[in-house]
């Protein structure tokens, strides 16, 4: 049936953005940095997870279980060694906005090299659980399924924590008076990296996830990081729901263009809807910034 | 202070001019080539700076625009006279980046990066599209019989314009309202400044040259595809090269592409596999060195006194 194919591929494809997008509002939102190799992170995830699996023959879950704390430390050290000199000599958030998209720039080129080097340009892919469920009487592929559901598992339990615990509330306020954070107790410079190493293990996350269903290549990366951001500022910068809800909103929109106009209009689809959010609702689509 | 401004055209003046000798006085193609890409960049440089420098709205639109004007040369290469083709890319770089400006330059900083960072990518998928699906053939073949030499004073021409362009709107009110915007927007706009109108134009003007470099270099390739001249590598180099000359000043950016040219074309000749990662580095050096670029980092060292004004919010 025609309609659940297309859920199954939009919820897929949404669930994946979501992961990403909510990585990158975690890092713009509340560590202000806007991260522009944040697709590059997911690509090259993607591949470690190849070599997890094929090279060391590593069941797939197991390795998203070894590449999200990778990633977060990763992260956590890049934070800290390439972007806290740029906050420190931030005179203003515009001014380490600047600051952190040149770096960023920087970044993006050094991660696709590395990939590049390894790996050379050309598409990878393994089989993994490569054989269709039926699903109300439609047969969809099960990989695609089991990335569908862990990645709205763990954008869920992500966004359970950080709207339900102390902990959330503290990066939440962050992300809403990030001058007046530290008069309540929170440090900072902390809670940034936190926030940035934790993004960081969405995307990479999240990448492990492309590996299991989709081809992959080197040069893709900037291509999600695109997709992220237009999420982002779609759901408005720091605002979990918003993201998750644009992320399906963004989903069901490329899966409709790709089947019913041509699967290499997509970008273009995305990139209307970008326009169209930024003229019309620059605060983002759902409520207003800063949640 | 004004004698020093016309020492200083001068000196630009005589050097363009023996630039343009050059190629009668000291044929060769290695040394052509080279000149062909330093002006290349140079050109793309100084009219990325002339919007971008004043008005610090960083553009990541250089690829697209390049990518307009090869492609209607490729299109066009063998319906209309040379000079036909590179009014007709004009006038379609230009109505481009006018539609793009007059709906973007109200964003704030960081959303028109992200704009004009996808807008390649857009329009590299749309011409691909359009290839794939009505022309059913991606690539395309240029036949002109315009050669190196010609290419090479083309290109100069343009950059002399460039810099001449650049030097009478920094002479003129428009410069004055351009750099108030670069200042403080908010400002700028309560002083009377039609913001919106200020920015369009010179983004139509400097996107205007980077088509005609587009157009101007196409003959080099005989053979183009999308993913050929809408690379977006393009649009990184010439950032940083501005950037390290230093895109507040109008020779800044050559400042940056006289280096940077020659490490490029080494590093691309000796380490083909490793470009981008080094590419990378160079970038983060850049950034985290000389984040006001190397003419106003030597005037800080020259300057007794730091100006402590001027060194804040770098582009």
């Amino acid at each position: 049936m025609l309609l659940v194919e297309l859920t199954v591929a939009a919820l897929t494809l949404g669930g994946l953005y979501a992961l990403i997008a909510m990585g990158l509002t975690l890092q713009y939102g509340v560590a202000r940095i806007m991260n522009l190799a944040h697709g590059e992170f997911m690509v090259a995830a993607a591949f470690l997870a190849y070599w997890l699996v094929t090279g060391l023959g590593l069941h797939p879950l197991l390795a998203l279980a070894v590449a999200l704390p990778v990633g977060f430390l990763l992260q956590w050290l890049v934070y800290q060694a390439l972007l806290t000199p740029l906050v420190r000599r931030a005179v203003s958030p515009a001014a380490l906005e600047v600051d952190s998209i040149l770096a960023t720039f920087g970044l993006l080129f050094i991660v696709q090299g590395i990939v590049l080097v390894g790996f050379g340009g050309g598409y990878y892919s393994y089989s993994y659980l490569a054989f269709p469920v039926n699903v109300l009487g439609t047969p969809v592929s099960a990989n695609r399924l089991l990335a569908a559901g862990v990645a709205l598992v763990i954008g869920l339990a992500i966004y359970g924590v950080l709207v339900k615990s102390r902990w959330g509330t503290a990066m939440r306020a962050m992300a809403g008076a990030p001058r007046f954070a530290h008069l309540v107790g929170i440090n900072p410079q902390a809670m940034a990296a936190f926030a940035f190493a934790l993004g960081g293990s969405l995307v990479v996350g999240a990448g492990t996830l492309v590996s299991m269903f989709l081809p992959f290549s080197a040069s893709m990366g900037v291509t999600f990081t695109m997709k992220a951001l237009v999420i982002v500022i779609m759901g408005g910068v720091g605002n979990l729901m918003g993201c998750i809800l644009a992320a399906l909103l963004l989903g069901v929109v490329e899966t409709l263009v790709s089947r019913f106009v041509d699967p290499g209009l997509t970008l273009a689809a995305t990139f209307a809807i970008f326009l169209l959010v930024l003229l019309l609702r620059p605060q983002g689509l759902f409520g207003r910034a800063g949640r | 202070m004004m004698e020093r401004i016309n020492l200083g055209a001068w000196v630009v003046a005589a050097v363009l001019v023996m630039m343009a000798v050059l190629p009668i006085v000291a044929p060769g193609d290695y040394l052509l080539s080279y000149g062909i890409n330093l002006l290349q960049y140079g050109t793309l440089a100084t009219a990325w700076a002339l919007f971008s420098g004043p008005t610090r709205y960083i553009s990541l639109a250089t690829t697209a625009f390049f990518g307009i004007g090869a492609y209607t040369v490729a299109v066009l290469g063998e319906v209309l006279p040379w000079p036909a083709i590179l009014l007709v890319a004009l006038l379609i770089g230009s109505l481009v980046a006018f539609v793009v400006g007059l709906s973007t330059l109200r964003l704030s900083g960081v959303h028109f990066v992200i704009f004009t960072f996808g807008l390649s990518e857009l329009i590299r998928q749309l011409v691909t599209w359009y290839e794939v699906n009505v022309t059913k053939s991606i690539g395309r073949y240029i036949f002109t019989d315009i050669s190196m030499r010609q290419i090479y004073w083309q290109l100069l021409a343009l950059l002399a314009l460039a810099l001449l362009i650049g030097w009478l709107i920094r002479r003129s009110r428009l410069g004055l309202a351009l750099r108030v915007i670069g200042e403080d927007e908010v400002v700028a706009r309560h002083l009377g400044i039609n913001t919106t109108r200020v920015k369009v134009l010179l983004f139509v003007v400097s996107a205007a040259f980077m088509t005609l470099v587009g157009a101007v270099m196409s003959p080099r390739w005989t053979y183009i595809d999308p993913a050929i001249v809408f690379n977006p590598s393009l649009s990184f180099q010439v950032l940083i090269m501005s950037l390290l000359g230093g895109a507040g000043q109008l020779l800044g950016p050559l400042a940056g592409v006289i280096p940077l040219t020659a490490l490029f074309e080494y590093l691309s000749g000796r380490f083909p596999n490793y470009f981008s990662v080094l590419l990378g580095v160079t970038f983060l050096v850049i950034v985290y060195l000389v984040p006001n670029g190397v003419i106003e980092r030597l005037r800080s060292v020259f300057r007794r006194r730091p100006v402590a004004l001027e060194q804040k919010g770098s582009v």
